[in-house]
């Protein structure tokens, strides 16, 4: 059956804004940035994990219609659309202060789990990340 | 009109996030209408305009998802869960917790199961309705 995973989708309201935050201040690099014409294809990826690709999407027509994509975007900005991205990292206080440093908004702070510590952001659009240093 | 409405309601999820942050302070609407960037007389409609509840309900239930989370995580005694999770005195909490929940802050641990997910997500699901 299957293998692994490669690609995960999440809606964002504007691609460059979208660059901007993920690779501008969370340090995440372009995989793929390529107009197909009809669409943008814009993936990113964890540096040196090319293998598991985000894809930011623009939601609006001909995929959607205009009214559907309206409907996205509205859910999107309040926090409804899903969009959870979650990344490990090495050391959890260190990453938020850099990105706090970054002007990245913080929804929670580090905070000690049974399975790490973790914290937790928003992007500009309103999905919902969060990153978590594994217990060793 | 639509981007319009698209600001508004990330300034609210923004207010939003910081109820979720800051549970345990009192209700503070003319700090929250300024994270939002509207009058106070504007924050409460507009909120619940986006969300479908008052900020003093939301922020009620999240107390309430956060005690529940105390009381099934940890050992701590009701009294110091009541005041941990921002209400002022323990008839208030019980008061309000049978409210919405059903029975009562001992009721309920008894019969709590621990769920091993990601915080955010029993966050999101636990918070209680209604």
């Amino acid at each position: 059956m299957f293998t692994a995973i490669t690609h995960s989708q999440i809606y964002v309201l504007d691609q460059d804004e979208a660059l901007d935050f993920y690779v501008g201040k969370l340090d995440l690099e372009v995989n793929t940035d390529v107009s197909l014409g009809f669409m943008r294809w814009l993936t990113v990826n964890v540096p040196g994990h090319p293998d598991r690709q985000i894809l930011l999407e623009k939601p609006g027509p001909p995929a959607l219609s205009e009214e559907t994509a309206q409907q996205v975007r509205e859910l999107l900005t309040k926090g409804a659309m899903g969009g959870h991205l979650i990344f490990t990292t090495d050391d959890c206080r260190k990453t938020y202060e850099k990105l706090l440093a970054r002007g990245v908004e913080f929804t929670e702070e580090p905070t000690e789990r049974p399975y790490g510590i973790d914290c937790g952001l928003r992007d500009p659009f309103g999905n919902s990340i969060r990153f978590t240093q594994p217990k060793a | 009109m639509s981007r319009a409405a698209e600001e508004s309601n990330r300034r609210m999820l923004r207010a939003r996030d910081a109820m979720d942050r800051g549970y345990a302070q009192p209700l503070d609407v003319p700090a929250l209408a300024r994270i939002a960037h509207v009058s106070q007389a504007h924050f409460t409609r507009t909120f619940r305009a986006t969300f479908g509840e008052t900020p003093h309900r939301y922020l009620q239930r999240r107390r309430v998802e956060r005690a529940m989370f105390l009381l099934r995580e940890t050992d701590r005694s009701v009294t110091d869960i009541c005041f941990q999770v921002g209400f002022g005195s323990p008839g208030t909490f019980s008061r309000t917790f049978r409210d919405i929940v059903g029975f009562s802050p001992r009721a309920y641990r008894r019969a709590a199961v621990t769920a091993p997910v990601p915080t955010c997500f029993t966050m999101a699901w636990t918070r209680p309705s209604g």
